[in-house]
């Protein structure tokens, strides 16, 4: 039989991979389909993952389906970018509106453990207001949740992923000191540094999801920088190697390979369980809850792909929101030469960052913030860039590869506004499993593009203080994905409650970067688990008195 | 045997840097070795494409990224057509954009198409700067024959062309060299990470007037 993940379900007959141990297994409580489970999670992610090993470890019965393959880290992750383009949702999707948005290796993960098998590993909290955006800052929308409440669920992963950090974080309210110490700076985060000085903004060490002392059987990092590509050393404090081993030995179920096409609802309109598809057969999973966690556009998809009698407009839609608001974050870069050999190709890709522009409102025509941080693409990324969006093709192309060593960047993570018209909806043409495939329609607002603007020329100055030659900007990146089944305080408004819980279906649950109302300048792992975090808890507390279907 | 190589001193920013020779080395785990040595066995026939369609694709990458002659080509269309054989795709695309195996056929018909139109020979026996020609009018959709079908030339060129034959061309060991990159890194990573800080199993970079010292540490970089 294939050893290879991607074609045979590896977690199966009572185990499941020991991502630490080449070759090793650990025992997995397994439920059979018609064996009614209290929680049924679409998805294993940062949403997902983190949601079945708490809900598992407060006693619940928990199986969490992942469409991607249960990856072993050490064995099967190739020092190579084409290879590892297998952690990737690369299945069909079209994308278009006046900024299509570049998924792929970009953005969606297909794997146990979701995208942060292959993210920056960038772990940074929200700034305070942002949870209130519309009433103290003028734009989008309120979250209805509290960030005192949230900062502690902040504090919770950060212990649970041991994030390595600066000892006094320098903006927003007092946070504990991270658990494990910062990373050294490579060139790339020093040229950022030095940027900053020159422009007196405060810069730190970024707040890192990857080791710099060892934990249990997990090495420290070895700043080999093919984060994005997959962590080979478990170094990487990403679900696959974090919550999912402490959900199964809480005796959840992970089933990979698990593709789930539609939810199914019962006569009273109650979720009753997923029919998924798994080793070239539909299957239905009987379950008293389920949790969707598929990220910004499986999530909406695959709500909307279980449209029904009862819902015709898909499950949890009576808003008509689902879908709408996606919002993904602005990526510009500003690009240039040092003379110095840079090699931004070691350690993690951002290594220093500023925040500066989140934090700071004067001076700015625009709502929302942005982070920049050092970057550290890899030859593919780089020539692609190079060749993209720097519009370098032939002899000068090869030749302008040949200054790669030298080359230094600044990469903004900025907000963008929630609009109704950003949107994923279905389009007719069908994927491999026979389900209709997302469309996702995206333009920028003048707000976006404004606040695109002050970055550009923001850093653009900040290179050109340290010396930086042969400045250019790259204007067409976008990252992260968000909204799409937004929170919020009332049914008509939003698609979930403070608790992810659906106002339409009591036991339909969405926890996953969907349920955000607004982005942040900020990348939104962090806030996925806190949030993960905070419904657990919440479904805890609702179960104890007695408002939540167990039986 | 790679004889080359010691010929690639002058004007080459690495002179003597190969990556490959640290394949033994603890830089390159067990699977990182598997999937490149699969990758240097590319086929030359095309599995994926027609031959005339795989002439035509030679052609174009020939221009998108052309090869110094010293060293041996990188088989860039050779790559592309495996990875459309193995169904390896990006996962999105433009809504003028068919998915990637049909976009790269039905482009290369067009591209073939324009230039038996414009110099009544396919594209893969036009000059060099004919093809250029060709490819600029591509890029700035300027090419509306009807085998494009509807694929605005511009859109294809950017999101198919340039983007599949770049990925190809630095998938190779032989570009990692050429541009001086670690190459593979695991389980060892890299110790020295500041300004101008090489560990002792990366190119060192030719200096005006030091070239020769470059050439001497990077035949020993394992
Ligand atoms: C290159 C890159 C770098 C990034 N860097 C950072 C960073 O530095 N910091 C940061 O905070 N964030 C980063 N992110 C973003 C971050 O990874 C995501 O925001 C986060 O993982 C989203 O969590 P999620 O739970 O919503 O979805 P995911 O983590 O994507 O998990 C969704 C899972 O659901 C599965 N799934 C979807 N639909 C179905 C279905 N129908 N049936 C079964 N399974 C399904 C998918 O296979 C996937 O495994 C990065 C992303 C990318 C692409
Ligand atoms: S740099 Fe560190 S976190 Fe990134 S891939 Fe290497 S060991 Fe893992």
């Amino acid at each position: 039989m294939s050893d290879d993940p991607r074609h045979a379900p590896r977690a199966r007959h009572g185990r499941a991979p020991d991502v630490f141990r080449p070759g090793g297994w650990v025992s997995m409580k397994e439920y059979a389909d018609h064996e009614t489970v209290d929680f049924v999670i679409v998805g294993t992610g940062a949403g997902g993952a983190t949601l079945a090993c708490k809900l598992a470890e407060y006693g619940f019965s928990v199986v969490a389906l992942d469409a991607g393959p249960y990856f072993r880290p050490l064995e099967d992750f190739a020092s190579d970018e084409s290879e590892q383009t297998k952690l990737y949702w690369t299945d069909d999707r079209i994308v278009d509106g006046d900024n299509p948005l570049q998924l792929g290796s970009n953005n969606s993960g297909k794997a146990v453990g979701g995208s942060t098998v292959h993210f920056a590993m960038v772990s940074l909290r929200f700034r305070p207001e942002w949870f209130k955006a519309r009433t103290k800052l003028g734009y989008g929308a309120d979250w209805p949740i509290d960030w005192r409440e949230m900062w502690a669920y902040y504090t919770e992963v950060e212990q649970a992923l041991k994030i390595s950090g600066p000892v006094n974080y320098p903006w927003g309210p007092p946070r504990p000191r991270y658990p494990y110490r910062a990373h050294p700076l490579n060139a790339a985060a020093r040229a950022l540094a030095r940027g900053c000085e020159a422009l007196g903004i405060g810069w730190t060490e970024t707040p890192l999801a990857t080791l710099s002392a060892p934990r249990g059987l997990a090495h420290p990092c070895v700043y080999r920088g093919f984060c994005v590509t997959g962590c080979s050393t478990n170094a990487k404090q990403s679900a696959l190697v974090t919550w999912i081993p402490r959900a199964l030995s809480a005796g959840a179920e992970i089933r990979d390979l698990a593709m789930v096409g539609r939810i199914e609802t019962d006569a009273n309109g109650l979720a009753a369980g997923v029919h998924y598809h798994r080793q070239s057969k539909w299957h239905f999973q009987k379950a008293r809850n389920v949790v969707v966690a598929g990220y910004a556009i499986e999530t909406p998809r695959l709500l909307l792909n279980s449209a029904n009698d009862k819902f015709p407009d898909g499950l949890a839609n009576s808003s008509g929101l689902v879908g709408k608001n996606l919002m993904a974050q602005a990526n510009q870069a500003v690009w240039g030469e040092m003379d110095e050999e840079v090699r931004s190709y070691k350690g993690p890709p951002s290594l220093a960052i500023t925040e500066h522009w989140n934090y700071e409102d004067e001076g700015k025509d625009f709502f929302g913030g942005y982070a920049y941080m050092s970057q550290g693409p890899l030859p593919q990324l780089w020539a692609n860039t190079q060749a993209t969006a720097h519009g370098l093709w032939g002899a000068r192309l090869v030749e302008e590869m040949k200054r790669y060593n030298h080359v230094v960047g600044l990469k903004i993570v900025g907000e963008m506004l929630p609009q109704e018209h950003n949107r994923v909806t279905l389009a007719d043409e069908l994927d491999q499993y026979g389900l209709r495939i997302p469309r996702v329609t995206y333009s920028w607002c003048d707000n976006d593009k404004r606040l695109i603007d002050h970055s550009i020329a923001f850093m653009s100055r900040a290179l050109g203080a340290i010396g930086t030659k042969n400045i250019w900007v790259q204007e067409d990146d976008t990252c992260h994905l968000n909204g799409t089944a937004r929170m919020g305080d009332r049914p008509d408004s939003s698609v979930v409650n403070a608790d992810c819980r659906s106002w339409d279906i009591p036991n339909l649950w969405i926890c996953d970067g969907s349920v955000f109302p607004t982005v942040g300048g900020a990348n939104p792992s962090l806030t996925i688990q806190a949030i993960a975090c905070r419904t657990a808890d919440r479904i805890r507390t609702l179960s104890r008195l007695g408002e939540i279907r167990l039986n | 045997m790679l004889d080359w190589k010691a010929e690639r001193g002058a004007g080459e920013p690495y002179p003597g840097y190969d990556v490959l020779a640290k394949w033994r080395s603890p830089s390159w785990n067990d699977k990182t070795r598997e999937v490149v040595a699969a990758r240097l066995k590319a086929a030359d026939e095309p599995r994926f494409f027609t031959r005339e369609e795989f002439e035509t694709l030679i052609a174009v990458a020939d221009r998108i990224l052309p090869q110094p002659a010293p060293r041996p080509p990188i088989p860039v269309a050779a790559l592309l057509d495996q990875k459309l054989q193995d169904g390896v795709m990006d996962g999105y695309r433009a809504a003028s954009l068919p998915r990637d195996g049909e976009a790269w056929r039905r482009g290369l018909r067009a591209l073939d198409a324009e230039a038996r139109a414009r110099h009544d020979h396919g594209f893969a026996k036009i000059v060099e700067s004919d093809r250029d020609d060709l490819l600029r009018c591509c890029e700035a959709g300027e090419l509306k024959s009807p085998a494009w079908d509807g694929m605005p030339s511009q859109t294809f060129f950017k999101h198919r062309l340039l983007r599949d034959l770049v990925l190809a061309y630095y998938c190779h060991p032989i570009s990692w060299s050429e541009i001086g990159w670690g190459g593979p890194a695991s389980p060892r990573g890299y110790v020295r990470l500041d300004f101008n800080d090489r560990d002792p199993w990366e190119a060192a970079e030719a200096k005006p007037g030091h070239e020769a010292d470059a050439l001497r540490v990077n035949r020993n970089v394992r």
